[in-house]
């Protein structure tokens, strides 16, 4: 019983960082219809720049923050730069330039740092604390506490501002929004800020317990878009909770099922993906657009 | 036949003659090192190829032909590696293999469109490596399997190779090997393509609704789409693990079936005629950029990656389009006549 | 009376087609006018090309001043509101939410005193704050659509149809609004119109376009007088 509740704690964990990578992919998806699958190297890149100042002496918070504000404005230029040209072309193209960027990115990362694989600093201790008798792990609390605390302070920004509320609107209604003055191109970009900050929070989270590679966030990638599509790509509480399932879905299947262990995660989140697309395309949390013939 | 259709098949012809010359006697200007990539030029071309049939035709995306290529390449590496079977018997035999996992992927793919095919197809290649490297009896796990001087390949991988009374260096008959199959796809394709078939892939790529209400049985043509498209990646892969000499779950990697996207992307999806051309960008663009930009790891990338980027914005239909672009004005003078 | 808007030659086109072949009307500050014609006349094209939704050449002159190309969010701070085609509310949000957004160019301190001069025209709005816009009903959408666009204090407003799907009794009390905040408040009005009997009932002036071009101009009255214009362009 303590290693099942130690294990869904840790799967929450897990399953936080997947939501927060899989609510950027959402936010991005809502607005363009369009997959960025370049979100996880966007957030490996960021989790880089934070290591370099880190080690050039800042305090892990300042480098936390410092580095959420650079990824903010990464993905601000990264839609201006790239995206906006190829707005109007049919998705494979589109899908093309994330790949591109993804390579690109990823080559860059291995350019300036190298492929080695580093230590990234956890933000908690990783000490146990005891509660009911049972161990479990103070990291484990805090990235909890932080993925969530990202993706909730963003739920509230969309909830109760002026600019929240307008993104949500440009995503929602592109033309009408324009009709009321809501510059469509600078919410677009804006919502890639937010995404990019986002998967910065996830890349930082896991770096310090898979370690940071320019490789790092690939299989989180797959766990994501997994998650996303679980919650429905739709829904950003659906990416959000989507996360959580899979954190501790695998972690409960990995570790009582011993033919998959940790082998077989991937695929498993693979066959996770397919049977949703193939059962309920809209996810848990989705809902059914009828598609006008 | 109308008279713009004779000219277009002429000329089709006229290059296409020119380009088997070109690629007969190419090898004697070309160093060793340089057949050998050429040869995987050629695999290239055929896995590209393939992927065209069910992307640029029928419109299915694929981010996961990688998969397949490793289906048919692991197929040719326990054949050839662990059962000491004949490699060239191994390569039809693996693209039958890949085709028929491309026609089981095909039926579930019928339930999926665009973005979420893509994304399906992604998570397949992601997580083919992991299943490769479990069921490590039969694949050699993360060791892979060792194709080099095994008794049933041709040339062993470094001894030159007699056939047909001629002696070829190792990669020189890698290179006949590739692009004579490559040829030889090709024209089925062409053929294929051409014809009804063809005209069916093309309506199901253009609209899917019209095409159901004349009558087509579209999962029927959607899956025979995949099923091609996968043998096609089969045999490549199986050509693929011939030219490496060595297969392991990190031999195809989730990059490289984003590369044979690009390819595609690249060559004009849609005609089959660009492909060349995307072969040729997937293959060098980053051994050029590694040796013009930098040599460090990771530069060739971030170099391909602006290339690639900016080909797709000013070309977004790939270099068919350009060609079919500027060769209309073209073509319409000719036909101005009445 | 100066005239607020001024259409000189306008063309417009979707991609290949020309929709717009140089229509050239005048719209006078405080004035309402009516844009009649059959289905697929450019009525919602020249709307469009004002609001800057559409690519046009020619000159459009606001107050004086050339809006260019000017895209509509520029033109929507310019003092325009557009009430499109299909009412152009945001079904998934809230009806105050949908409130809010007309005001989005409007400083915040306005937004009391611009939502409760709304609820005085339409008191309904006041319980149903937090229903989703997209489950009103289509007259209730469409007074959420005029709403909306009065949240952002416009001196022209460009009605796109309002009659659309509509029982008869709405669609007068829909008009009669318009007609009191041009009386009251000075509100400029160019409205569309397929339902050309109470268009010219509102409006003093009307154009009437066939296969974008203006073929009949005149004040309503005239319009309305004349025998076989009716017959012809107007279908009553």
């Amino acid at each position: 019983m303590a290693n099942f509740l130690q294990q869904v704690v840790s799967g929450l964990a897990t399953g936080g960082i997947y939501g927060s990578l899989a609510l950027a992919i959402v936010l991005i998806y809502r607005a363009t219809r369009v997959i960025n699958f370049a979100q996880g190297e966007m957030g490996m890149f960021a989790a880089f720049i934070a290591l370099w100042l880190i080690d050039s002496g800042w305090p892990y918070w300042a480098a936390f923050f410092a580095t959420l504000g650079l990824a903010f404005v990464g993905g601000v230029l990264v839609e201006r730069v790239v995206i906006r040209p190829v707005e109007r072309a049919p998705v494979v193209t589109v899908v093309i330039v994330t790949v591109g960027l993804l390579i690109g990115l990823n080559g860059a990362a291995f350019w300036i740092w190298g492929g080695d694989t580093r230590a990234f600093p956890s933000a908690f201790s990783t000490r146990a604390i005891h509660v009911g008798g049972v161990a479990f792990s103070i990291q484990d609390f805090g990235v909890i506490g932080v993925s969530l605390g990202a993706v909730a302070l963003l739920f509230l920004f969309f909830r109760f501002t002026k600019l929240g509320l307008a993104m949500r609107a440009a995503a929602l209604n592109p033309e009408a929004s324009r009709l009321v003055g809501v510059r469509v191109g600078w919410m677009l970009a804006l919502g890639w800020g937010f995404a990019s900050v986002l998967g910065a929070v996830a890349a930082m989270m896991v770096a310090p317990t898979i370690f940071l590679d320019p490789n790092m966030m690939r299989p989180v990638l797959l766990y994501a878009i997994a998650a996303a599509i679980l919650g429905g790509l739709e829904s950003p509480i659906g990416a959000v909770l989507g996360g959580l399932i899979l954190g501790v879905g695998l972690n409960l299947i990995s570790t009582y099922v011993d033919f998959v262990g940790d082998a077989l995660k991937l695929p498993v989140a693979f066959v996770v993906i397919l049977a949703v697309l193939l059962v309920k395309p809209t996810g848990l949390f989705g809902r059914a657009t009828v598609r006008r013939v | 036949m109308s008279r713009r259709r004779v000219v277009t098949l002429a000329a089709q012809g006229i290059a296409f003659l020119l380009g088997v010359a070109v690629l007969v006697v190419l090898p004697r200007w070309l160093s060793d090192f340089h057949a050998s990539e050429v040869a995987y030029v050629g695999i290239y071309f055929i896995a590209i190829l393939g992927l065209n049939i069910l992307t640029g035709y029928t419109g299915q995306i694929s981010l996961g032909h990688g998969a397949f290529m490793a289906i048919g390449g692991y197929t040719t590496a326990i054949l050839v590696g662990h059962h000491n079977v004949r490699d060239l018997w191994t390569i039809p035999l693996a693209g039958l293999i890949a085709g028929g996992a491309g026609l089981l992927f095909g039926v579930p793919a019928l339930r999926l469109s665009g973005l979420y095919l893509a994304l399906a197809t992604f998570g397949l290649a992601v997580a083919l490596p992991a299943v490769l490297k479990k069921f490590d009896d039969f694949t050699g796990g993360t060791e892979g399997i060792q194709l080099f001087g095994r008794p049933g390949f041709t040339g062993k991988g470094y001894e030159n190779v007699h056939v047909l009374g001629l002696t070829l260096t190792f990669n020189d008959w890698l290179y006949y090997l590739c692009w004579t199959i490559a040829v030889v796809l090709f024209v089925v394709a062409w053929i294929v393509l051409g014809g009804r078939m063809g005209r069916t892939f093309r309506a199901i790529r253009d609209s899917e609704i019209a095409a159901t209400s004349s009558g087509v049985n579209m999962p029927l043509y959607k899956t025979l789409a995949f099923g091609l498209s996968a043998f096609y990646a089969g045999v490549a892969g199986s050509l693929f693990a011939l030219a490496t000499t060595f297969v392991n779950p990190d031999t195809f990697p989730i990059v490289l079936s984003l590369y044979l996207v690009i390819g595609a992307v690249v060559s004009g999806l849609g005609s089959i005629w660009g492909i060349v051309a995307g072969a040729l960008f997937i293959q060098y663009v980053p051994d050029l950029a590694s040796k013009y930009v930098s040599e460090a790891p990771g530069a060739p990338s971030v170099a391909y990656a602006i290339i690639l980027i900016v080909v797709v914005v000013l070309m977004p239909f790939g270099l068919t389009g350009l060609i079919r672009k500027t060769t209309r004005p073209l073509t319409d003078r000719l036909f101005r006549r009445s | 009376m100066a005239a607020l808007l001024e259409l000189d030659n306008v063309e417009a086109r979707y991609g290949a087609t020309k929709a717009l072949h140089g229509i050239s009307l005048t719209l006078d500050d405080g004035s309402i006018v009516a844009v009649l014609g059959a289905n697929g006349a450019g009525k919602t094209t020249t709307l469009r090309a004002v609001s800057g939704t559409v690519r046009r050449s020619g000159e459009i002159l606001f107050d004086g001043r050339r809006l260019g190309r000017r895209g509509p969010e520029a033109v929507a701070r310019l003092g325009i509101a557009h009430v499109p085609e299909g009412r152009g509310t945001f079904a998934e949000l809230s009806v105050k939410e949908n409130l809010r957004l007309g005001a989005y160019t409007q400083r915040p301190q306005a937004f009391k005193a611009d939502y409760s001069r709304v609820l005085n025209l339409f008191p309904w709005m006041l319980d149903r704050e937090g229903q989703q816009a997209g489950t009103l009903s289509g007259g209730e959408q469409q007074m959420l659509a005029l709403a909306r666009a009065l949240m952002q204090r416009p001196r022209l407003l460009l009605l796109d149809e309002p009659s659309l799907g509509l029982a008869p009794g709405l669609v007068t009390d829909i008009f009669r609004i318009v007609r009191e905040l041009n009386e009251k408040e000075g509100l400029s009005v160019l409205v569309v119109e397929q339902n050309a009997a109470v268009a010219l009932e509102t409006a003093e002036r009307a154009y009437v376009l066939e296969v974008g071009r203006v073929v009949v101009t005149g004040a309503s009255d005239e319009l309305r007088r004349n025998e076989s214009v009716r017959r012809s362009y107007l279908g009553y």
